[in-house]
């Protein structure tokens, strides 16, 4: 077996073992759903995630260390994690083949000639990083999750891939997901896997900013693929299937070069090309070429670009109270120089209220994970912490249930609030509709409820009524029709007016007459009320959890009559709303 | 109806049904048996809030012992299904003993209408749990329920209710009298051996909860839930949709006109 065989059976085991993970990323009890599986493994191997990570907060966060196993092994053999490893480098690999597929000599050299817009990927690290390391007249933030293909394909995957997948039949969970914005991430993944049939590995060459930190470290590399002695024609063959456009025919470019080996094995017919730990005869471009200009217009560029993207101040007082992060999530600020959007969270919640953010947090918060409780199952589950253990960067912190309840050594501090319910009185339906509901009271998960009762009794629309007579039958009253059993739910009062007498409930109605649960004596000319028994829901904000519950199974399915916002989340102090308890 | 006091499920449910002449009266060799249990909500079993494991292992084991040919669990929980199911320990009991757990997925339902219904009209059932089924066991713990008062074994078909059911509790007593009216069950078993006085339907507390110690296991769902009411510390009366149901011939509320069987376990 040949080099590149063992090239590409390392690519497809990557391939499967990255789709593997995302299929496991899901809470359950089968051993093929999450129970240790390395989930996380592709994102913490991604050096890109780890040093933007440990730009903006200056830490480390558990396997992000896995980081440096992959720029060890650049600095000995160079890219090999791009050409071997990365799972979206490899579908882009498959993609360029198809497009080069049965096409001549000429046509795959042209595509794999070096272009000078290869540097764009360096210029974009370059204005990423600058936004992750210099919180200049704000704070940083890490938007590298945006283009770091590890995010990319991982968000793409489970939001995109994985829904799709289980509506052809895979069923990972009972019910099918949903995510927003999708589609746009979809199409997004879609248009770079296409972008192959033009230019391949267009992605790799151009965009990747994992691919151009890999390209500064692999300057360094011990082992490269050089010419062993000269004699080369320059008939430019090795070129046809160059999956980095790295100039293998001239001196090559290491910085480029994705170590996939074809030049070595297949197509140099003196068989000069080799991969060692010495330069090619001819000499070889170790540095990405990059100028001066283009790096400083970069680095400005993020450097403007940073406070740009906070002009708005929505990390200030204008944060969206539409916000409600997953519990565990830091506080705004901290939370988005960690988040690399790559979905994890969104993929585990078993409930699918996880959804990532369109541009309600910002042009940075965009992708970051927000939850929504019209979607899913039901609200964020009492007795559930998953997201907050697959998060790679921490963004949203490990919790344990005690620290989610506010319970055990964590009594004092209370539980995890991800924001407060608010009834919305102008469209529940008990307090404007004179309808029962009390569907949120019901639903409410804490205990005591955060969602109280307000009994109180309303007269119905044209409910004042004089009695005509009042027999075994049911006592007949005047005004308007009724409609027959309208009356008879056991919500329906009639109360005698100028009297102490308590409503009595009524038992059965027809268009005239009312029948009530207790025999009475009402004379003819007596003053009566048609009442109706009414629970209006309201919300203790030092019991409310923000879990959601309460907006998820509100009747009023549009827009919901009680809703969450993120006042008195506990992530965040700006949000406080009341300073004090009053207890009954 | 049957009524067995103490505090192990297990043992109660096999006195009750004992009292009753045995399971083997009401399930035949071959029958095709569907548990509806009380999974809405993701709590564990302690609170109550749910059917509790161990009854449910006990009556599908005793069903399949008695020769049915299968047993099936299913609920339409409120919370997410597959947290209910496993935190309620009620997926692990019906692995265990051998039951088939239907899971209630979007293809599991299908649009029904109750003849003579006023709200049950074109609306998605549970109907998966119950194709080839021909007996219906249902499973409620005795709960308080601010809504209808109450949450037993009449309220407990509202699970089987599907798309956005929650806009029946505007008319919450009819609903529970229509649902009785929809399930004509072999048997009905009230599990009142903890009961949830304040706080429900969701709980969330074992303050929420006071030791009964009572479990009925009755051919008539209106009876047993009149008989509930007094576990609550009120009356049939209370809650009008008893009445309801009675008046639809689900049953009768005076329970004490029936042959009762009272063992002490």
């Amino acid at each position: 077996m040949n080099i590149v065989w063992t090239r590409r059976i390392s690519q497809v085991f990557f391939l499967i073992l990255f789709f593997w993970f995302s299929f496991a990323t899901v809470f359950g009890t089968k051993w093929f759903q999450l129970r240790g599986w390395p989930i996380n493994l592709f994102l913490e191997l991604d050096p890109l995630v780890a040093i933007g990570t440990l730009l903006t907060t200056q830490t480390i966060y558990k396997g992000l260390l896995w980081a440096l196993l992959t720029l060890l092994v650049t600095i000995v053999f160079g890219r090999v994690f791009c050409g071997w490893v990365c799972p979206f480098g490899t579908m882009h690999h498959f993609f360029g083949w198809i497009g080069s597929y049965k096409r001549g000599a000429r046509v795959k050299m042209e595509k794999n000639r070096y272009r000078k817009w290869q540097a764009l990927k360096y210029y974009i690290l370059a204005a990423f990083l600058v936004m992750a390391a210099f919180p200049i007249a704000t704070s940083s933030t890490l938007i590298t999750g945006l283009l770091d293909p590890i995010p990319f394909v991982t968000r793409a995957t489970n939001l995109s891939l994985m829904p799709i997948a289980d509506g052809f039949g895979l069923r990972t969970t009972a019910s099918p997901r949903h995510y927003d914005h999708a589609t746009l991430i979809g199409l997004l993944f879609l248009t770079a896997l296409l972008a192959n049939l033009a230019i391949p590995r267009f992605y790799c060459r151009v965009l990747c900013p994992t691919g151009a930190l890999l390209g500064i470290f692999s300057r360094f590399t011990l082992w490269r693929i050089a010419k062993k002695s000269p004699g080369c024609n320059h008939c430019e063959m090795c070129e046809s299937y160059c999956e980095g456009a790295a100039d293998p025919a001239l001196k090559p470019r290491i910085s480029e070069c994705l170590v996939c080996m074809n030049c070595v094995d297949n197509y140099c017919n003196r068989d000069l090309i080799t991969y060692r730990n010495e330069e090619s005869v001819e000499g070889d471009i170790p540095a990405p070429q990059i100028s001066r200009r283009g790096l400083l217009l970069a680095m400005g560029s993020g450097a403007i670009a940073l406070p740009m993207l906070h002009l708005g101040d929505h990390l200030g007082s204008n944060y969206s109270p539409q916000t409600i992060r997953p519990p565990g999530s830091l506080a705004e600020e901290d939370f988005v120089q960690r988040c690399i959007k790559c979905g994890q969270c969104m993929k585990v919640c078993p409930t699918n209220i996880i959804m990532p953010a369109g541009l309600g947090t910002g042009l940075e918060g965009i992708w970051t994970p927000v939850l929504n409780f019209r979607i899913g199952t039901s609200g964020c589950q009492l007795n559930c912490v998953a997201c907050s253990h697959v998060c790679p960067t921490a963004a949203i912190r490990p919790l344990t249930l005690d620290e989610k309840h506010g319970t055990g050594s964590f009594k004092e501090s209370g539980p995890i609030r991800l924001g407060t319910a608010f009834v919305d009185r102008g469209r529940c339906l008990p307090w404007s509709m004179e309808t029962p509901c009390l569907v949120c009271e019901e639903n409410c998960p804490v205990t005591p409820k955060a969602i109280h009762v307000h009994e109180f009794m309303n007269t119905i629309r044209h409910g004042r009524r004089k009695v005509l007579s009042a027999s075994a039958e049911g006592i007949k009253l005047d005004g308007p029709s009724l409609t027959p059993s309208g009356l008879a739910t056991g919500d329906y009062y009639l109360r005698v007016e100028g009297t102490s007498t308590p409503p009595l409930r009524i038992t059965a109605n027809s268009a005239e007459t009312v029948s009530v649960a207790e025999a009475t004596i009402l004379d003819p000319g007596i003053n009566v009320s048609i009442q109706v028994q009414l629970g209006g829901p309201v919300v203790d904000p030092d019991l409310c959890i923000g879990c959601g519950v309460c907006e998820h199974e509100c009747p009023v399915s549009g827009l919901r009559a009680i809703r969450v916002s993120s006042e008195n989340e506990s992530r965040n102090k700006r949000s406080k709303m009341k300073i004090r308890r009053v207890d009954a | 109806m049957a009524i067995a006091h103490g505090s192990d499920r297990a043992v109660t449910l096999s006195a009750a049904l004992a009292a009753l002449g045995g399971l083997d009266q009401f399930i035949r060799p071959g029958d095709r048996v569907l548990l509806k249990v009380n999974a809405a909500f993701a709590t564990p079993p302690s609170l109550n809030a749910t059917s509790h494991p161990t009854l449910v292992e006990a009556l599908a084991t005793e069903c399949l012992k008695v020769g049915a040919a299968e047993v099936r669990v299913s609920d339409n929980s409120i919370n997410d299904p597959d947290s209910c199911f496993r935190l309620t320990g009620i997926a692990q009991a019906a692995t265990k003993a051998g039951a088939k757990l239907v899971m209630p997925t979007p293809s599991a339902f299908q649009s029904f209408t109750l003849p003579q219904g006023r709200l049950i009209v074109d609306w998605p059932l549970l109907t998966a749990p119950l194709a080839g089924i021909n007996k219906v066991i249902g499973l409620a713990p005795v709960k308080d329920h601010q809504r209808s008062g109450a949450s037993m074994t009449m309220k407990n078909w509202y699970g089987l209710l599907g798309g956005r059911r929650n806009v029946f509790h505007q008319d919450i007593n009819n609903i529970i009298a229509e649902l009785a009216r929809m399930v004509r069950p072999t048997l009905v078993v009230l599990d009142g051996t903890n009961t949830m006085m304040t706080n429900g339907p969701t709980g969330g507390s074992v303050a929420d909860l006071k030791a009964t110690n009572t479990l009925i296991v009755s051919t008539d769902q209106v009876a047993a839930d009149a008989f509930g009411a007094t576990l609550l510390d009120q009356t049939a009366a209370d809650f009008p949709y008893i009445a309801m149901a009675e008046a639809a011939g689900c049953g009768t509320a005076d329970f004490a006109s029936l042959k009762l069987a009272e063992v002490n376990t």
